[in-house]
């Protein structure tokens, strides 16, 4: 178990390491600096401003030198943001993100999972079919569309367009971020759900006077929420970590906001933090699900 | 006579009648009850009794054809601006739309009106749903070749070969998809846009769009590791079965072994999993154009009409919804024409 994690901890680092590498080679790629603007300054200025940040020397120097303040948790200064070092923008605006997609994931595994469960007990019914159309139509609908529509229905009449000064302003953004998942995880659980329905030990557990509720929590949920377990993992690092549009939308100072204006403003230190953060999020987020398979079914071996 | 009999240890009784041709009706009784049925025949009978994946059939055809033949024939073109008719309503018409229909001539209405430029609605949004179908169709196309090769030859060869190609899978798997996609849609276009006017030989760049290459190729470079896992797992399965082992003895070789019959014996799972891949495909792009990082002005997508719209919204409502439910209505038809192509195609399900 140990030997396991400690190697996908090592596979992490080495992707994590890629995943660098391949971000700064590509915004080196990309010509246009961080200093150009309407108001392009002087050419002298142009070069003290990178000599300042180091932009002036070989790429590989550059990469190296970034590499060595990482290791020591130092993300370098923002180009954009004078005065404020990535870690701190990282840290503002993570728990602001973190916030409303933990209050929309839990959302949709407490809403989805039961629809789903009573969708595959009701297999056939009406209640089946209503749950099956909802939840295809959940997926089928991007997340901008569902912020946007709830914008315009509910954000003028209540007054909740932007910010989240209140906690009735975190309603639509987490009902805009929580509406896919909970499709999702409903149509999860109801398609492993009526897998599990058909195994043997089903109808061992009934047979041997089981009353419906304990096979059914018992049985039936534990052994389907496996593919449930794979799906939230990165969806949590997603949603965490905020939506892009749902924050764009919502004007919510979030960090998937600065992700992306980061990019547009090619503000390289940021980028390149966010683009770490996020993965490393991620990837730590996957190692976590894989754990907690073993835990929820012992049956799983680690290789 | 009888002493070699015993000799030889059993009895040769040869009928001479057993070696006559049988009779007709002796041959249909040993005919199957049913008649035999192909694998596509017997899923296509189910998909046609599946009423919701032919409707969504019917509106995928009406979307295709909305998207590709009505462009080519409708009065107006999604560029063309005309600042007497901006900002129109639905079926409204300007005031130099009214003075020639007063002079007797016949006016195409703006179906959907028009936008702050006065470019006609309705012809942006069937040009967006065509590159949203576009991007959906060409990138799962790329994505199924690139990954159902990739995954049969990984599959196939096994071992060392299996373990290093699918550790790249592995490492792209874990790889944060928006993230990278957004940079190297960023990325890519600089570069794209030198070598489209470095030689006239890439001028076909320009004219489908570099944004558009940009998304082609990013899809694909990300997007074929799942085809791949999946076609590797049915290769790896299938590879065992006695007639890969019966090809391999006559001497057929590695390539005729997958293209013939690895690859066409997982035909099902292959079109199941394409068909589910164009609506994400076209959900990712229209998220890239709603950021403003998709498809680039003046073409329209869908995402960056969603957008647009979003700055009128209280006096325009109308934009932001038709590209809406457009959008969200292409993402669904696909959407259950994949679950109506699993359940018929799907042999675990056939029991049913």
């Amino acid at each position: 178990m140990i030997k396991y994690i400690l190697k996908r901890l090592l596979a992490a680092f080495i992707t994590l390491f890629l995943i660098s590498a391949i971000t700064f080679a590509l915004m080196k790629l990309v010509p246009g600096g961080p200093f150009l603007s309407e108001k392009a300054p002087s050419a002298s200025v142009t070069a003290a401003l990178e000599a300042k940040y180091g932009l002036d020397k070989p790429p590989l120097e550059q990469y190296i030198t970034y590499m060595k303040g990482v290791l020591k948790g130092d993300f370098g200064p923002s180009i954009k943001k004078r005065g404020r070092t990535v870690s701190d923008i990282i840290w503002a605006g993570f728990p602001v993100s973190a916030k409303i997609g933990g209050i929309a994931i839990c959302l949709a595994v407490v809403v989805g999972i039961p629809l789903g469960s009573i969708a595959a007990f009701r297999r056939g019914k009406w209640q089946d079919s209503i749950i099956l159309v909802a939840s295809t139509f959940g997926i089928s609908i991007p997340s901008f569309i569902t912020a946007s529509l709830l914008l315009v229905s509910f954000g003028i009449t209540y007054k909740l367009t932007f910010g989240l000064s209140s906690a009735a302003h975190y309603i639509m953004p987490v009902i805009s971020l929580a509406f896919l998942p909970t499709a999702y995880i409903a149509r999860l659980i109801r398609g492993s759900m009526l897998d599990v329905m058909g195994q043997d030990y089903m109808r061992t557990a009934r047979a041997k006077g089981l009353s419906a509720t304990v096979v059914l929590f018992k049985h039936a949920l534990r052994n389907s929420i496996l593919p449930v377990i794979t799906y939230l993992g990165p969806a949590l690092a997603y949603t965490l970590t905020g939506s892009f549009v749902v924050e764009r939308i919502f004007t919510i100072p979030g960090l998937g906001n600065e992700f992306v204006s980061s990019i547009i403003n090619r503000d390289y230190p940021m980028i390149m933090g966010t683009t770490l953060f996020l993965s490393t999020l991620i990837i730590m987020m996957n190692v976590l699900v894989d754990i907690i398979y073993k835990i929820v079914d012992p049956r799983i071996k680690f290789e | 006579m009888d002493q070699q009999k015993h000799n030889i240890g059993f009895h040769l009784r040869l009928d001479p009648s057993d070696f006559e041709p049988a009779a007709i009706s002796e041959k249909e009784s040993l005919v199957a009850m049913r008649e035999s049925v192909s694998f596509w025949k017997e899923g296509m009978t189910r998909f046609r009794r599946n009423k919701i994946a032919m409707i969504s059939l019917i509106m995928i055809i009406i979307f295709m054809l909305g998207a590709f033949v009505i462009p080519s024939f409708y009065p107006y073109s999604y560029e063309q601006m005309d600042k007497e008719s901006s900002n129109l309503m639905p079926m409204q018409y300007s005031q130099a739309e009214h003075e020639r229909m007063a002079n007797g001539e016949s006016v195409f209405p703006h179906i959907m009106g028009t936008d702050q430029l006065g470019r006609d609605t309705m012809i942006r949004l069937l040009m967006g749903s065509r590159i949203s179908l576009l991007v959906g169709i060409i990138a799962s196309g790329i994505i199924l070749v690139i990954g159902s090769i990739y995954g049969s030859i990984a599959g196939y060869f096994g071992g060392y070969v299996d373990m290093l190609m699918m550790r790249l899978v592995d490492i792209i798997y874990t790889v944060p998809d928006i993230l990278i996609i957004i940079l190297l849609q960023v990325t890519l276009k600089n570069p794209l846009e030198k070598l489209s006017y470095s030689s006239p030989a890439f001028s076909w760049i320009n004219k489908v769009g570099v944004s558009l290459i940009c998304i082609f190729v990013v899809f694909s470079l990300l997007y074929w590791v799942g085809m791949a896992r999946i076609v590797r797992g049915q290769v790896l399965a299938l590879k065992q079965q006695e007639y890969v082992i019966a090809a391999r003895a006559l001497g057929a070789s590695g390539s005729r072994i997958i293209r013939k019959h690895l690859l066409t014996n997982c035909i099902g799972t292959l079109t199941i999993t394409t068909t589910l891949q164009i609506p994400s495909s076209i959900f990712t792009e229209s998220f890239l154009s709603f950021l403003g990082i998709g498809v680039a002005a003046p073409m329209p997508s869908l995402g960056s009409m969603a957008s647009d719209a979003l700055s009128g919204i209280w006096s325009y409502p109308h934009r932001l919804v038709s590209a809406a439910v457009m959008i969200s209505l292409i993402i669904l038809s696909f959407n259950l024409l994949g679950d109506g192509l699993r359940d018929a195609f799907d042999p675990k399900l056939k029991q049913e």
